[in-house]
């Protein structure tokens, strides 16, 4: 989820009054945010860096957790317009995309050749915005909260915003080979290439998560101004020509993107919030598009939508009883303007603020956080239903319990594990282990899903040299196997696994604990018929001649031995082990 | 060397008997018992130089009978003595002493006495010999004098039976050293059964008693496609970022979807459905193919509902559910994180159920846990419409503290399953972990699961009681 930082002071003035920690929290909680910690720049520098930040800012600061999908509250100002609608301190502000005051829109004129690498783009214009240090701080924070969250780290789309009045239109939205790119990227005092550009900011320790996203390409995003003048290189850098400083008057704002909805989405949020500043409060000037077949659009969309709900659904769906008029004022109250229209249905308009709103559900849900969550009377539904348990767990259960009452500790190793852990160190081949390997693990702890109990339990008793011996351990759990019957060509298998560990190998002890769970099980020592018995096998996990492997109605459940030293070394251990695995689903 | 010495003079008596009694030693040394029984054992504790074997001490002693005995004489020698020469009327006899009956008896047996029942007042009793010899005072005399040694045991036991002797044990007169009631016993040998394990039994047992059925959740390795597109989690999503889940390598594909219901899953997240704007994105086909190591057990939970939809011939049946199980994220670890952990999850399928239901039911699962105080924070999550964080009071930290997630499934999840629209499915979710260490006060998570275990935490550990 992501979090916002937002000047406490600041806030406050915005909301008209202050609160104490206690009373903003709640605030924050009934309506599904979370003040999820008071700092300071200061305090976070210090934890950052760990040294004491001279100079820096200590006015206090609220970290805010947002749910992931309110993009309308990722900044202060978004953050306040949602909380003073919800106090009804104030009503919703309606939107509106106007052409410009002269006339011609700006255009942004989509190439061919972007269809190569990022084929959308929108734009749009604030006009006679007045900044402030702390506004201008909200636009870049937001913009980076979008590039975040929203736009999925500027993979999906990607925002460049540029001082209008630097730049002249129309814009041309083109793809170029990298080496034929180059411009001053933002905060750089000489031209670079694309090719330059890309090596620069291998080094840069934020740009650097974004290279992967056009890299490999033939030719990189790139947006001109009429005189060739570079705007950005979406979605890596914008230009030093068009930066934005606290003297801009008119923002071009363009987005660029993989995806047409989350550009419209992205584009829309951003203007909403801050065409709050624009000389017409939440007017924004339309920007034109022109895509490569000559089509012309118009941004930003700022879509109204109606949906009409029935309130005894509403009602049904939360267990309230509420009139439709209170629901349509509970929804008002989250920025979703509604009226009744007839006996038992309410119109309910969605903002282009509230895309998260795509079923009625969504507004359900608002009704619900509306009258909120914690005056909502707790009911339990009336059907009788009878419990039962999964067999497999309960035996596996069932089975725990006895063998803890043989003297046996149970464990719980880990489902993954390195490669080395099954093969290497077992005196056998990964091949021929029927492993799942993980594509992606971060260390070698988590290369493949088990398939066998026994190296969990060797790892622990590793981990625990200092106890007493014997030492005798065990664990009933689920391994992984691939298996092409299953639908995900995979399986997991149940197995129980048992380790002697003594000065003295002690097959005799796991060679009685496996007569145990046998007997635990009815299954009678027999070579014919339905019992068990063992008999000599080789494997090289075993001591020579001290392995014999479990059969049960002429198949091999398992298998049971003194280990080999070379296993024993590998695991850290320095004293002989007797062990036991079975697969216990074999037996049910 | 302990013992004044005894136990040189223990060695050097034993080298001219073969063996000695400690009593005997004790006896002759004129020294105290267990002053000889304490060299005894520090001679032992030499190594090869004596034996020695533990007997057990018994003695005789005489009853209150046995005393009468002694100093009366047995009592058929009283009642022969009682006889005057010319006999005595039986009857008489018999109210003249005390234990006739048991004398008169013995004295018939011995012959020491007759009876001539012709008289006209009824049987006369009459000395049968002349003289006796009390046989029995003199024995139980020499067990008085002896305690018991010397005499055949048969005798003794016979001697016993008449209730004259009785056997003593030896610590009658023997000082005993006080306990140490403040020391702890020997710890019995055990196996045990692990904290976490401890702690899923409960969760069972209460999942249980609310009725619920257990899930078959052993399946690990899950489709994306069951495991986000199926609960409508869009493609882009960032729980679908390698980053956070473990993608697999090999099997790296599923197979056999049920091709009409995955179309409906591509169409309501592409293009909306069932009263749905759906997402607006090019849904991939090969994206849901991708195996992943599952992230919750709600795709389980998933294809249980697909399955129930399926089954419903003579309408839906309501049904609760749950499961505790591994699952999977590819996360950062640390001292309260793992790459895999426990998810505790119920769920309820019934028709029309409120968003008060589920926070109904939260509060008698929550409370079988032994926590009263709860209340919900709205929040988001892709499958869930509403969704609620629950949060429980408490007392030790003095602050609210989140405890489990909840909501009602989206009906973008379940109108393509086929379920019914009447149909709601409430659902929550926890982790065992969490809850663990909290109940057995751990702080590191790889100190309870995993190989780094500390075996002696489980050996101490203790039953789970999680309502105190």
């Amino acid at each position: 989820m992501p979090t916002i930082g937002v000047n406490r002071d600041l806030l406050f003035e915005r909301l008209g009054r202050t609160y104490t920690e206690e009373e903003f929290d709640e605030l924050m909680f009934d309506y599904g945010l979370e003040l999820d910690e008071v700092t300071s720049e200061k305090a976070m520098l210090e934890k950052e860096q760990g040294v004491t930040a001279q100079g820096a800012s200590e006015a206090i600061i609220y970290r805010i957790e947002i749910p992931a999908n309110r993009y309308d509250l990722l900044c202060l100002e978004g953050l306040v317009r949602a909380l003073l609608v919800f106090q009804e301190k104030q009503e919703a502000p309606r939107y509106k995309a106007i052409p410009p005051t002269s006339g011609n829109s700006q255009q942004l004129i989509i190439q061919e050749a972007t269809a190569q690498v990022r084929p959308h783009a929108v734009c749009a214009v604030l006009q006679g915005v007045n900044f402030t240090q702390a506004m201008y701080q909200s636009f870049i924070d937001l913009q980076d909260k979008l590039h975040q969250n929203l736009c999925r780290k500027r993979s999906l789309v990607a925002i460049g915003t540029h001082d209008l009045d630097t730049v002249q239109g129309p814009f041309i939205y083109n793809a170029k080979p990298p080496a034929e790119i180059k411009f001053k990227p933002l905060n750089q005092t000489k031209e670079y290439t694309a090719v330059e550009l890309m090596q620069l900011y291998k080094s840069d320790s934020h740009l650097k998560h974004f290279l992967h996203i056009i890299e490999d390409k033939p030719v990189y995003p790139v947006i001109y101004d009429q005189n060739g003048v570079v705007l950005s290189m979406p979605p890596i850098i914008n230009g030093e020509h068009s930066k934005i400083t606290l003297n801009t008057k008119n923002i071009f704002i363009e987005c660029t993107a993989t995806d047409l909805h989350k550009a419209k989405m992205v584009l829309d949020s951003l203007v909403t919030i801050f065409s709050e500043y624009c000389q017409t409060p939440f007017t924004v000037e339309a920007g034109e598009v022109i895509t490569p077949d000559g089509t012309k659009l118009t941004y930003p969309a700022l879509p109204y939508r109606e949906e009409i709900v029935d309130v005894a659904w509403i009602n049904k769906s939360v267990g309230i009883s509420e009139s439709p008029e209170s629901i349509a004022k509970l929804l008002t109250r989250m920025c979703l303007s509604s009226e009744v229209i007839e006996e038992s249905k309410v119109k309910v308009e969605i903002p282009p603020t509230r895309y998260d709103i795509i079923h009625a559900c969504d507004i359900m849900e608002d009704v619900a956080i509306g009258f909120g969550y914690n005056n909502i009377q707790r009911t339990i539904p009336k059907t009788n239903t009878i419990g039962d348990q999964f067999g497999l767990n309960k035996v596996t259960d069932l089975l725990r319990q006895d063998i803890a009452a043989a003297g046996f500790t149970e464990v719980l190793s880990f489902s993954l594990c390195s490669r080395d852990d099954v093969a290497g160190k077992l005196n056998k081949d990964i091949e021929s282990s029927g492993a799942v390997h993980i594509a992606n693990p971060k260390t070698l702890e988590f290369q493949i899903a088990r398939t066998t109990l026994l190296p969990g339990i060797l790892k622990t008793i590793a981990s625990n040299k200092k106890m007493p011996l014997p030492m005798k351990l065990f664990e009933i759990s689920d391994i992984i196997l691939q298996d092409k019957d299953k639908d995900v060509c995979a399986k997991n298998e149940r197995h129980f696994c048992a380790v002697y560990y003594n000065k003295n190998p002690g097959f005799e002890i796991i060679h009685g604990l496996l007569d145990r769970f046998m007997q635990l099980l009815e299954v009678p020592y027999s070579k014919e018929g339905n019992g068990y018995f063992i008999r000599a096998a080789d494997d090289p996990t075993f001591f020579p001649g001290r392995c014999a492997e479990v059969v049960v109605k002429a198949q091999v459940v398992g298998k049971l031995g003194v280990l080999h030293p070379d296993v024993i070394t590998k695991f850290e251990l320095n004293n002989p082990c007797a062990a036991l695995e079975i697969n216990v689903e074999a037996l049910l | 060397m302990a013992g004044d010495g005894v136990d040189a003079t223990i060695l050097q008596l034993l080298q001219d008997n073969d063996w000695l009694d400690t009593k005997d030693i004790a006896r002759q040394l004129g020294k105290d018992h267990q002053l000889v029984v304490g060299a005894v054992k520090s001679l032992q504790s030499l190594g090869d130089v004596i034996t020695a074997e533990q007997r057990v001490s018994k003695w005789w002693e005489l009853t209150g009978e046995g005393q009468l005995v002694v100093e009366n004489g047995s009592h058929e020698a009283v009642l022969y003595r009682a006889i005057p020469p010319e006999g005595v009327l039986q009857k008489k006899l018999m109210e003249s002493i005390p234990n006739a009956k048991v004398g008169f008896s013995n004295a018939m047996k011995k012959k020491w006495i007759h009876m001539d029942k012709t008289g006209a007042n009824g049987p006369v009793v009459k000395q049968a010999v002349s003289a006796i010899e009390d046989d029995v005072q003199k024995t139980v005399q020499d067990i008085a004098a002896n305690q018991g040694e010397g005499v055949d045991n048969k005798v003794k036991q016979e001697m016993k039976k008449r209730k004259l002797i009785q056997e003593v044990g030896l610590w009658k007169e023997k000082k005993f050293k006080p306990y140490n009631f403040d020391a702890l016993g020997v710890p019995p040998v055990s196996g045990h059964l692990h904290p976490l394990l401890k702690v899923r039994a409960q969760f069972r047992q209460i999942f249980l008693e609310m009725g619920f059925t257990e899930m078959k959740t052993n399946n690990y390795i899950e489709s994306s496609f069951w495991n986000f597109d199926t609960l409508f989690v869009p493609q882009q999503h960032p729980a679908r970022d390698e980053h956070d889940t473990f993608f697999i390598k090999e099997p790296m594909y599923a197979q056999g979807f049920p091709e009409e219901y995955m179309d409906k899953v591509k169409t309501v997240h592409s293009q909306g459905g069932f009263g749905s704007q759906g997402y607006q994105y090019e849904w991939k086909r090969e994206e849901a193919q991708k195996n992943v190591l599952r992230t919750h057990t709600t795709a389980v939970s998933a294809r249980m509902l697909y399955q129930l939809a399926q089954q419903q011939k003579d309408g839906f049946k309501p049904v609760k559910l749950f499961s505790i199980d591994r699952v999977f994220r590819n996360e950062t670890l640390d001292a309260t994180h793992l790459a895999e952990f426990n998810q505790i999850e119920g769920v309820v399928a019934d028709y029309n159920l409120t968003l008060g239901d589920l926070m109904g039911v939260l509060h008698a699962f929550f409370k079988k846990l032994g926590i009263e105080k709860l209340r919900f924070k709205p929040a988001y999550n892709p499958y869930t419409e509403p969704s609620m964080e629950v949060f429980s009071y408490h007392e030790g930290l003095q602050k609210w503290v989140e405890v489990g997630n909840s909501g009602v499934f989206r009906p973008e999840m379940l109108l393509p399953m086929g379920l019914p629209e009447d149909i709601t499915v409430i659902a929550w979710g926890l982790s065992l972990e969490r809850p663990t260490m909290i109940k057995y006060g751990i702080d590191n998570i790889r100190e309870l699961v995993g190989h780094k275990i500390n075996l002696q935490m489980v050996y101490d550990n203790p039953i789970c009681q999680l309502t105190s």
